[in-house]
């Protein structure tokens, strides 16, 4: 089902969680919500579950106005961070709640429930545990069954509050890539909280980052990535390095040095350049570039890090190089960043 | 999160829609607090106020002359002397088994918890008994006590003993808990900078445990003063001699000098209130360490 | 550790802390002398007394008559407790309310107000011209001098029981339980009664043998208001207090030995409540 967030506002008290927050999430997409602590990520997934009202602004459920519906009547699935399972009931009994406490008239016979919950412990992994207690199960297991639970109830979007946080990294992953097949599989329309941008990239079809109680960008994770529209996506997303230029008839100046990047159609005046460590090139003579000389230098992986010292003013810089290529201690580098962006405050 | 400060009979969350989702109608906050509160009101603030307005019925003179009674006197003091001797042996044995229990893994220590615990399921009326057929002269020790001279049964060694007895679980079921839930690291930091066990104990252990400690002794004290039940049973109520406070309580009573009974009443009554308002500045300030305990 | 147990017995693991002869030999001592001993004592004379002559004792109607009286109105009280104790935990837990620190203080009044004085002033309240009954006489409601009035008593006495055990356990209730149930579609009620309330048996339950526990051997605030007549108010303890007086030892151990044996058998119960508890859901009371 498609989720309409329209001029959503949400205060605590004073506090504004979220400010004039406007999102269409297409049927059948999963969609993350990212950003860091206090960005209004969480407030806006519990809006839409309807477990916080907005004090301004609509949510709709296709065409329907949901916003005035309460959480019980929205028919969403939730999966809670610590996933809040009921502890004394079994896999089977958590899984069977939502469709147990119908009233009568829309209530499964007690052998549909059943077949159906089995489904879903098939479905989740689970198969052989359902008569276990939570206090019984892994980690992971435990957040199989919320998934499984909120999936019973055959909800019209599923929504995940920072599913994997409670995970340690091995089994974080795993879940990660079994989600991702889950959601294939059944095609609900899914939206998770996450402040882990890896987590995020690898798994929505689309991302939204979020800061400061404002959405920041919305767009495939290689538009996220790629083409960064603000200073804030820029820097949150994936490592980058930031350096005060001046533009003048079509040139980056770094204070009376050209770098020899054209920034053609850009108005003259100081700005901001923001380029990722790896979207450089190497430079052998400097007839415009920016020269610096190597402070550390250390393997990671399949790529060599490489700190720079570029001048006083400007501090140090960050830049990824093939691990072949040496980079000795106080030696020179000249570079040129192939990829940039310029931000003016 | 923020909350309606606007409502008096407020719940933790802040608006109508949010309220169907995880807090009960105001209606039924209201009902709810209402039954609570007759509830309490009923059974434990009315008989609360009777004491002291029977005690008072007939003017504060009449009062303070109950008050002034030699035998009232002597049953006070009785019922201090058994408090100061009771409280200090329970405190040692607390702080004995809460150490071998808390500190150490061994074999039957769940059953020996269970055995610290028995004094709570007898009744104190049992708890006497068990010293009357000890120490009766038709028990095996009694003629060899007559013999000798020695008093226990209807004199203060009995009543001390019983009040022993029912008062022995209070320090180290406060205790235990504490400890178990601070672990040993910190004993075995001292000690591994040189500390001998008594200075580990002293310096580590104790300011560690003391606000649970006291709370363990307010109960323990409060418990020892009022008790009834077992102390009935060995004191042979002679008056003067072997009337504790709440025995001076039943034998006025008995007589029908209900003013005087309640008077005296009323003493135990404000022991009562003291021990809660302690009590509850405890837990108000070091909730962190009596928490442990209070989760019995 | 499983290893080095199977390797030779161990009564207790090595530790660098002191002073475990020391604490458990203190402890120990205390144990035996005081509580062990005298104990022993009572069944060591009830079994003494052969089992016909016990049999007898333990049976005779007087005798069951008050047991039954004991362990009956000590039930109801109990079940009473626990209606209200979750009430009125709940209460403080979830609400804020002008007077609700005094109420949590005073819950544990019961612990801290000496029986004796608790039997007087509920005698009072509940006598026919006291304030509380010379409302219910022209109803044609006798309360003291019943057992009602047995059952007032045991009420008050065993008040903190549920409460206190009840209470941590209601805190700890994570709100996000509760706003799964709401997901899923539960409403407030079905949230309360299948979700919260079934999740607090075991600390309900454990409140209630408390309560129920204490009732059963409760003596001082009982004996006020019962009225004491043979066969209709008379509590087990009292009789047992009563055949002392007559200096008839064997009956009163009688009646205590059976008391006894069956208040160990509801700490058994407690303790197990709270082991399979523990087992099965995480968590104890």
């Amino acid at each position: 089902m498609e989720v309409r967030v329209q001029n959503i506002h949400k205060e605590f008290g004073r506090f504004p969680a979220l400010d004039d927050v406007s999102l269409d999430i297409r049927s059948g997409e999963l969609i993350a919500l990212l950003g860091p602590s206090g960005s209004g990520k969480t407030t806006l997934l519990r809006l839409v579950a309807g477990l916080e009202t907005p004090t301004d602004g609509t949510i709709y459920f296709g065409d329907e106005d949901a916003s005035r519906k309460t959480v019980q009547q929205r028919n969403i699935g939730f999966v809670f961070q610590h996933y809040a399972l009921f502890r004394h009931m079994t896999v089977l009994d958590n899984i069977s709640f939502g469709l147990k406490i119908r009233p009568a008239s829309r209530r499964p016979t007690s052998t549909d429930i059943k077949r159906r919950a089995m489904e879903l412990i098939d479905l989740v992994q689970l198969s052989g545990l359902e008569k276990r207690y939570p206090a019984q199960l892994s980690g992971g297991q435990r957040q199989r069954v919320a998934l499984a639970r909120a999936m019973a109830v055959e909800p019209n979007v599923l929504l995940l509050d920072e599913p994997f946080g409670a995970l340690d990294a091995q089994v974080r992953k795993e879940l990660r890539r079994w989600l991702r097949e889950i959601h294939d599989r059944t095609g609900h329309t899914t939206i998770f909280v996450t402040h882990d941008q890896e987590e995020a990239l690898e798994l929505a079809d689309r991302v939204v980052v979020m800061s400061k109680g404002k959405i920041e960008q919305v767009g495939t994770p290689d538009e996220i990535y790629d083409t960064p529209v603000s200073p804030f996506v820029f820097g949150f997303i994936g490592q980058s390095n930031i350096l005060s230029v001046r533009v003048e008839s079509g040139q980056l100046w770094i204070e009376d040095r050209s770098i020899g990047v054209s920034a053609a159609g850009e108005p003259d005046g100081p700005a901001q350049l923001y380029f990722r460590p790896h979207d450089i090139e190497l430079l052998e003579d400097c007839g415009g570039c920016i020269a610096g000389i190597v402070t550390a230098s250390r393997r990671v992986a399949g790529t060599r890090h490489v700190e720079l010292d570029i001048g006083a003013t400007q501090g140090k810089v960050e830049i990824e190089l093939p691990p072949e290529k040496t980079a000795t201690d106080r030696s020179r580098i000249a570079f040129r960043p192939t990829r940039w962006k310029l931000f003016r405050s | 999160m923020a909350h309606d400060s606007s409502d008096p009979i407020g719940h933790h969350g802040n608006s109508e829609m949010v309220a169907s989702a995880t807090s009960e109608s105001r209606m039924a906050r209201y009902v709810l607090i209402g039954l609570a509160l007759c509830f309490v009101g009923l059974f434990v603030l009315m008989p609360l106020a009777a004491v002291f307005t029977e005690a008072m019925r007939n003017g504060a003179g009449e009062f303070l002359t109950v008050l002034g009674d030699p035998e009232t006197f002597a049953a006070i003091r009785l019922t201090l002397l058994v408090a100061v001797i009771a409280v200090p042996l329970n405190l040692v044995f607390g702080v004995a088994a809460a150490w071998a229990i808390a500190k150490f893994e061994f074999k039957g220590k769940a059953f020996l918890t269970t055995l610290i615990d028995l004094p709570f399921s007898v009744s104190p009326v049992i708890s006497g008994l068990v010293f009357i057929l000890l120490f009766g002269s038709h028990s095996l020790l009694g003629p060899w006590l007559q013999s000798h001279g020695i008093q226990i049964l209807f004199a203060v060694p009995g009543i001390v003993l019983a009040t022993v007895f029912v008062t022995f679980p209070f320090v180290a079921r406060e205790l235990i808990p504490l400890m178990q839930e601070q672990g040993t690291s910190d004993e075995e930091a001292a000690l591994s900078l040189g500390a001998s066990g008594w200075q580990t104990f002293w310096y580590v252990t104790l300011p560690n445990i003391k606000w649970g400690l006291l709370y363990g002794v307010l109960l323990c004290n409060a418990r020892a003063m009022g008790e009834f039940g077992a102390v009935s049973v060995v004191s042979g109520h002679i008056r003067g001699l072997t009337n504790t406070m709440p025995l001076q309580v039943e034998i006025l009573y008995n007589e029908y000098n209900f003013v005087a009974a309640f008077a005296v009443a009323t003493l135990l009554a404000l022991l009562a209130l003291v021990t809660l308002v302690l009590k509850s500045l405890l837990e108000m300030k070091f909730s962190e360490q009596i928490a442990a305990s209070r989760r019995h | 550790m499983t290893a080095s147990t199977r390797k030779r017995w161990q009564f207790r693991q090595p530790s660098v802390i002191p002073g475990f002869g020391l604490a458990l030999g203190v402890t120990l001592s205390w144990l035996i002398l005081i509580i062990l001993i005298p104990l022993s004592g009572l069944l060591w004379r009830s079994s003494a007394l052969g089992w016909e002559t016990f049999w007898a004792m333990a049976t005779d109607q007087r005798t069951l008559n008050a047991l039954r009286i004991s362990f009956g109105t000590a039930f109801a009280a109990a079940l009473v407790n626990v209606v209200f104790g979750v009430i009125l935990a709940w209460v403080l837990v979830r609400y804020r309310f002008p007077g609700k620190r005094i109420i949590d203080a005073m819950v544990d009044l019961p612990f801290a107000l000496p029986t004796a004085v608790a039997g007087i002033a509920l005698t009072t309240l509940y006598a026919p011209n006291g304030w509380i009954g010379s409302l219910l006489t022209p109803l044609g409601i006798k309360i003291a001098f019943t057992p009602i009035g047995i059952v007032i008593a045991l009420v008050f006495v065993g008040l903190p029981f549920v409460v206190r055990t009840v209470q941590p356990i209601m805190e700890e209730i994570d709100k996000e339980v509760e706003e799964a149930a709401a997901t899923l579609g539960a409403n407030r009620f079905q949230t309360i009664s299948r979700v919260l309330l079934p999740g607090l048996t075991p600390a309900v339950l454990t409140g209630f043998a408390l309560a129920f526990a204490r009732g059963v051997g409760e003596y001082g605030s009982v004996i006020f208001i019962a009225g004491n007549l043979p066969y209709v108010s008379e509590i087990a303890p009292l009789l047992i207090v009563i055949r002392l007086e007559e200096f008839n030892y064997p009956a009163a151990t009688a009646i205590a030995a059976v008391m006894l044996v069956i208040s160990f058998a509801m700490l058994l119960v407690i303790n197990m409540i709270q082991a399979w508890s523990r087992r099965r859901y995480g968590y104890g009371t």
